[in-house]
């Protein structure tokens, strides 16, 4: 169906972000498994596209399918090998243990630390994902996880 | 970082393969310049003189979705039948053609304009007449300037009353180059 916000054309955004999920792919997986990476990540992307609900964050969504990729490329390829760090430690992905904690944020500090601590995204990629600069990021995280503390000694 | 050719044409290759596309274009050459070609799972949803204009990008997810997706693959029928037809071999275009969101007047006019035969004109009043609304000449004209399929649906074929050619959304060039491609004009 045709859908009711507008997510841009998906030409436009495998365009500006195919760079950025090549450099994570091959960083994590070396030259020669990041290109079919590189596929089965624009892959599951395309899958997804249709049914996302905004398109803000489009570059922290698809780095962390780039993630997960690597994640996977690197459990079937090298089963002896450790698996890359996923942040949580009873398969919970990080992300959606912080979706309770960061609940009732404001919207651009619960972003912030969403992606700072669920996605482990630099505060560039923050800021890049956010619209706004490194130093902004890094503040509305730091305010955020302010905002949870206090929280958590009121309760 | 820059992607190699090669793995830029393998992934659109897969997505096509795969049906993720909701519409799949390429620009192709013709002898009125490039033409976007747009085509979705119904068929032929666009053809448009811009080249590559974001805007026409934003228009095609209007039609079918956002996974719009620079895929010559999904234009392979299209082309080989709008080279077909620039080099003479092709006089109806066997396509299906993707309608969808038109208004149903817009509809009506487009397959009332379908029917006119390569070779021939017609005019504004004419086709008007011909879907029961004489009087709305101007709206079938307002029709023919957003006909987004053009070239396929031959809106190059409606002249004015008298004769002279009017408009195009594409230029009157490109109206007078079809019209000479099909022995309208010499």
């Amino acid at each position: 169906m045709m859908p009711t916000v507008s997510t841009p054309p998906f030409e436009l955004f495998y365009e500006e972000h195919r760079g950025d999920v090549m450099r994570l792919l091959r960083r994590q997986l070396g030259r020669d498994r990041a290109d079919d990476a590189f596929q089965e990540t624009f892959l599951r992307a395309l899958r997804a596209y249709g049914r996302l609900t905004h398109s803000e964050h489009l570059r922290a969504w698809v780095l962390t399918i780039a993630r997960n990729v690597a994640i996977d490329t690197v459990r079937r390829t090298t089963p002896t090998s450790p698996p890359i760090e996923k942040g949580a430690e009873d398969g919970v992905p990080a992300y959606q243990e912080l979706a309770a904690l960061t609940d009732g944020l404001p919207p651009k500090e619960r972003a912030a630390v969403v992606l700072r601590y669920g996605y482990d995204l630099s505060y560039e990629q923050i800021a890049a994902a956010l619209g706004s600069n490194p130093d902004a990021a890094r503040q509305a995280t730091s305010a955020g996880v302010r905002r949870i503390r206090k929280r958590r000694i009121a309760e | 970082m820059t992607i190699s050719t090669d793995l830029d044409r393998r992934f659109r290759e897969a997505a096509h393969s795969l049906g993720l596309v909701d519409i799949g274009y390429d620009v192709i050459d013709s002898p009125i310049g490039p033409l976007l070609v747009a085509v979705s799972n119904e068929g032929l949803a666009a053809i448009s003189f811009q080249r590559r204009a974001d805007e026409e990008l934003e228009r095609l997810t209007r039609i079918a979705g956002p996974a719009v997706l620079r895929s010559p693959r999904s234009v392979d029928d299209a082309r080989r039948e709008l080279d077909e037809y620039f080099s003479g071999r092709r006089r109806v275009f066997d396509m299906r053609l993707d309608l969808r969101g038109l208004a149903p007047f817009t509809i009506s006019v487009l397959d009332e304009l379908a029917k006119v035969p390569f070779g021939e004109t017609t005019t504004y009043g004419a086709l008007a007449a011909r879907v029961g609304r004489p009087r709305a000449a101007r709206a079938v004209g307002t029709v023919m300037n957003r006909n987004r399929i053009p070239i396929v649906l031959p809106c190059h074929r409606v002249v004015g009353a008298g004769g002279n050619l009017v408009g195009y959304a594409g230029g009157l060039d490109r109206k007078v180059t079809l019209l000479e491609l099909e022995g309208v004009l010499l």
